[in-house]
C-alpha cells in the first residue's frame, strides 16, 4: 500500500504543470463554495453583469435546484426565470450594439473560470484604476487596455493606479471584497455546475467502493489460504 | 445446467476455453504489486469503451458544433458530466497503468526469450494507445485541441517528397477543420479501438503460450510436479481472479477520487486552455501536450533542427522494440539479482519523468541542457545495455520462486 501511494505521488508529481505563470500579480479570493455564497454571487451578477455578459449554458431551471432557492426568490434575481425556465442567461445588450459601444462583443462568461481561473477573475475585477488616457476613463492592472469600462466604480469608488482612493464608493472596501469573491464563486459554479452534485455524491460512491474493496480483500484472503 | 453446458460444448469449446485460459492456466504464485496492471489496463479499456459510446451519442464532429456539443454534454445531458469526466480520467489512468505495466516488464526482464513477441505486441498496443489518445484529444475542439492537431499533423510534413500530400491527407484539407474532426472521429472510435481490441487478444494468446514471467525471472514450467503441473504455479482462476478484483477496487477508489473531487487534476488531466473554442487566428501562449505524451514532446524540442528532431523522436519510440535482444545477461532476468541493471532502470525512469516535466513547460532555452542530458541518458540505457548486461555482477538466482 505504501508502495502504491509512493507510485501515485511519483506519477503525478512528475507531471505537475507550472500554473503559476502570472502568480506575482494575481491574488486569491477567499470564499466558501456554498449555496449562500452562490446566491449572493448570482444576485451580484444579475444586477451588475448581465447587461452585457451572457452565461450561454446556464438555464434558469437548474438554478432553483442547484442554489436551493424557491421559484419566487429566483424570479426576484432573474425575472425571466418565471416564464422561460428553460432559457439560458442572456445579456440584455444585442451583440451589434455592444460592438458599436465598446469595439468588441462582451464575451460569454460561462467558462471564464475554467479558462482563466478564479484568481484571475477576482484580481481582474479588483484591478480597475482611473486612467484618463483611455476612452472609458479606466484601465486595468490584470488586463491592460481592456475595452470593458469600470462598471463597478460606483460600488468600489474610483481608484488611482497606485491604489490611492480618488472618490469613495457606495460600499465599504470589505463589502466590495466580499461581493467580488461571491461573484467569482458564482462564475466558478457556472464553469462547472457538476461540482455541487459531485461533492454531494462523492462520499457515497467512495464509501461503497471502500466497502467493495474490503470485501474483495477478505475474499482474496480466504481463497488464498491454501497457497500461504 | 450441466446438460446445457454439454449441449454448448458439443458445438463450441466453452469448457475447454475456460479450462485452458482460467482454471488450468498456471501462473506463478509470487505475483506482487506490479502484476495488477495488466488486468487493470483491460478494465480501464472497458471504461473507455462504455463511456465513449455514451459520449458518441451526443458529440457532433463539425468545426462549428464540436465544442458546443461537449458543453451540452457537461450542462444539459443527464449524468453527462460523469460520463465525460470518467472518459477524460480514464484516458490518463490508461496511461498510468500501462506505464506501470511496461515498467514491470523492464524490472523483471519479462521481454526476454521466449517472450519477445509478447513484448513487441505490447509495445504496438502502446503505440496504438498514443494514437488513440491523440485523436481523442483533438475532438473536443478547444483551442489546444486545434493547435495540438495542427502541430502533430505538421510533423508528417517532414517526410521528404510526399510530406505535404500526406499532411493534407491526414487533415482532410489544407488546415484543421470539420473534415479533420470527421476522420479523427472515425479513427478514434472505429479504427484504433478495433486494432487495440484485436491486439489485446493477440497479446493474451502470446502470454498464454509462454506463460507469465515473475518477480524472480525464472521459468515455473521448468519445474513440474508429479502431476505434470508447475510446482510453483497456481491456477489463474480462482487465485488471480479474486486478487485482480481487489486491484480493481483500489483503482476504482482512486478513479472516483479524481472524478468526484479533482476532475481536471489542476490542469493535468484536462487543460484549462482547452476551455476556449478552437481559434485559427489565436495561437496559445504555449502549445504543450497532455502529460502522457510530454516526454516525447520534450525530446522533439530538445533538437533545434526539425527533421533531425523528428528522426530522434522516431528512434526513441522504436528502440524499446529491440530490448529483448539488447539484454544479454544469460544468468538472470530480474532486477532482484541484477543491482546494476536496477540502477540503469532508475536512471531511465528518472530521465523520462524529467523529460515529461520539461515537455509541459513553456519552451525555454534554460531547459534545453537538462532536456538533452535526459535524452542522452534515455538512449544510453539501450546502447550500453548489450555491453553492461554481459559483464554486470549477478547474484545467484534461486531454483524455486520466493514468495
Amino acid at each position: 500500500m505504501r508502495k502504491l501511494a509512493c507510485l501515485a505521488v511519483l506519477a503525478l508529481a512528475a507531471a505537475l504543470p507550472a500554473s503559476a505563470q502570472e502568480a506575482a500579480k494575481l491574488s486569491t479570493p477567499h470564499y466558501r463554495f456554498d449555496r449562500a455564497t452562490l446566491q449572493a454571487g448570482a444576485k451580484f451578477f444579475a444586477s451588475n453583469c448581465t447587461a452585457c455578459h451572457s452565461l450561454g449554458h446556464i438555464r434558469y431551471r437548474r438554478l432553483a435546484t442547484d442554489l436551493g432557492m424557491s421559484k419566487e426568490a429566483l424570479t426576484r434575481i432573474f425575472p425571466q426565470a418565471r416564464n422561460k425556465p428553460d432559457d439560458v442567461i442572456k445579456s440584455a445588450m444585442p451583440a451589434d450594439a455592444a460592438l458599436q459601444a465598446f469595439g468588441v462583443v462582451p464575451p460569454d462568461l460561462t467558462l471564464e473560470a475554467r479558462y482563466r481561473g478564479t484568481r484571475w477573475i477576482y484580481s481582474y475585477l479588483k484591478g480597475f484604476y482611473s486612467d484618463p488616457s483611455r476612452p472609458t476613463g479606466f484601465n486595468n492592472h490584470v488586463r491592460p487596455n481592456v475595452a470593458m469600462p469600470d462598471v463597478l466604480a460606483g460600488l468600489q469608488g474610483i481608484v488611482a493606479a497606485d491604489g490611492s482612493v480618488i472618490s469613495k464608493g457606495s460600499v465599504s472596501p470589505a463589502e466590495f471584497d466580499r461581493d467580488i469573491a461571491a461573484v467569482t464563486a458564482w462564475l466558478q459554479y457556472t464553469s462547472d455546475p457538476s461540482k455541487l452534485e459531485r461533492r454531494a455524491l462523492g462520499p457515497w460512491v467512495i464509501g461503497f467502493l471502500v466497502v467493495f474493496t474490503l470485501v474483495a480483500y477478505a475474499l482474496k484472503r480466504v481463497v488464498w489460504r491454501p497457497v500461504h | 445446467m450441466s446438460t446445457l453446458i454439454a449441449w454448448i460444448d458439443r458445438r463450441f469449446p466453452l469448457t475447454k476455453l475456460v479450462r485452458e485460459s482460467m482454471t488450468e492456466y498456471y501462473a506463478p504464485k509470487n505475483f506482487n504489486f506490479w502484476y495488477f496492471f495488466g488486468s487493470l489496463a483491460l478494465f480501464v479499456f472497458a471504461i473507455q469503451v462504455i463511456t465513449g459510446i455514451f459520449l458518441l451519442a451526443h458529440y457532433q464532429p463539425s468545426a462549428d458544433k464540436a465544442f458546443e456539443s461537449i458543453q451540452t454534454i457537461m450542462y444539459d445531458v443527464k449524468w453527462g458530466w460523469l460520463i465525460r469526466y470518467a472518459h477524460t480520467t480514464g484516458a490518463s489512468f490508461f496511461f498510468i497503468v500501462v506505464y506501470l505495466h511496461m515498467l514491470r516488464g523492464y524490472l523483471y526482464g519479462s521481454y526476454r526469450k521466449p517472450r519477445e513477441l509478447l513484448w513487441i505486441i505490447g509495445f504496438v498496443i502502446y503505440l496504438c494507445l498514443m494514437a488513440e489518445a491523440y485523436f481523442g484529444y483533438v475532438l473536443p475542439y478547444g483551442n489546444m485541441s486545434y493547435w495540438g492537431g495542427e502541430v502533430i499533423t505538421s510533423i508528417i510534413g517532414a517526410i521528404p517528397v510526399v510530406g505535404d500530400w500526406l499532411v493534407s491527407l491526414a487533415r482532410g484539407g489544407f488546415g484543421i477543420g470539420t473534415a479533420t474532426l470527421n476522420r479523427f472521429l472515425a479513427f478514434h472510435v472505429v479504427l484504433v479501438p478495433a486494432l487495440l481490441a484485436a491486439l489485446v487478444v493477440i497479446h493474451l494468446l502470446a502470454l498464454h503460450e509462454t506463460g507469465s514471467n515473475n518477480p524472480d525471472g525464472i521459468e515455473i514450467r521448468d519445474r513440474l510436479g508429479a502431476d505434470g503441473k508447475p510446482i510453483d504455479g497456481i491456477p489463474f482462476h480462482p487465485y488471480y481472479t479474486v486478487k485482480d478484483i481487489f486491484g480493481v477496487g483500489v483503482l476504482m477508489i482512486l478513479f472516483a477520487l479524481v472524478v468526484f473531487y479533482a476532475p481536471t487534476l489542476h490542469g493535468l488531466f484536462i487543460e484549462s486552455y482547452n476551455y476556449t473554442p478552437a481559434n485559427p487566428m489565436q495561437t496559445p501562449p504555449d502549445i504543450t501536450p497532455a502529460w502522457y505524451l510530454a516526454p516525447y514532446y520534450a525530446m522533439l524540442r530538445a533538437i533545434p533542427n526539425k527533421e533531425l528532431g523528428i528522426l530522434v523522436l522516431f528512434l526513441a519510440i522504436i528502440v524499446p522494440f529491440f530490448l529483448p535482444w539488447l539484454d544479454r545477461n544469460a544468468r538472470a532476468r530480474s532486477v532482484r539479482y541484477r543491482p546494476v541493471y536496477l540502477g540503469m532502470i532508475v536512471v531511465l525512469v528518472a530521465s523520462m519523468l524529467v523529460l515529461g516535466w520539461i515537455g509541459m513547460q513553456p519552451a525555454s532555452p534554460a531547459l534545453l541542457p537538462p532536456a538533452r542530458v535526459c535524452l542522452a541518458l534515455y538512449f544510453l540505457f539501450f546502447f550500453t545495455l548489450p555491453f553492461i548486461s554481459r559483464i554486470e555482477p549477478t547474484r545467484p538466482v534461486p531454483e524455486r520462486l520466493r514468495m
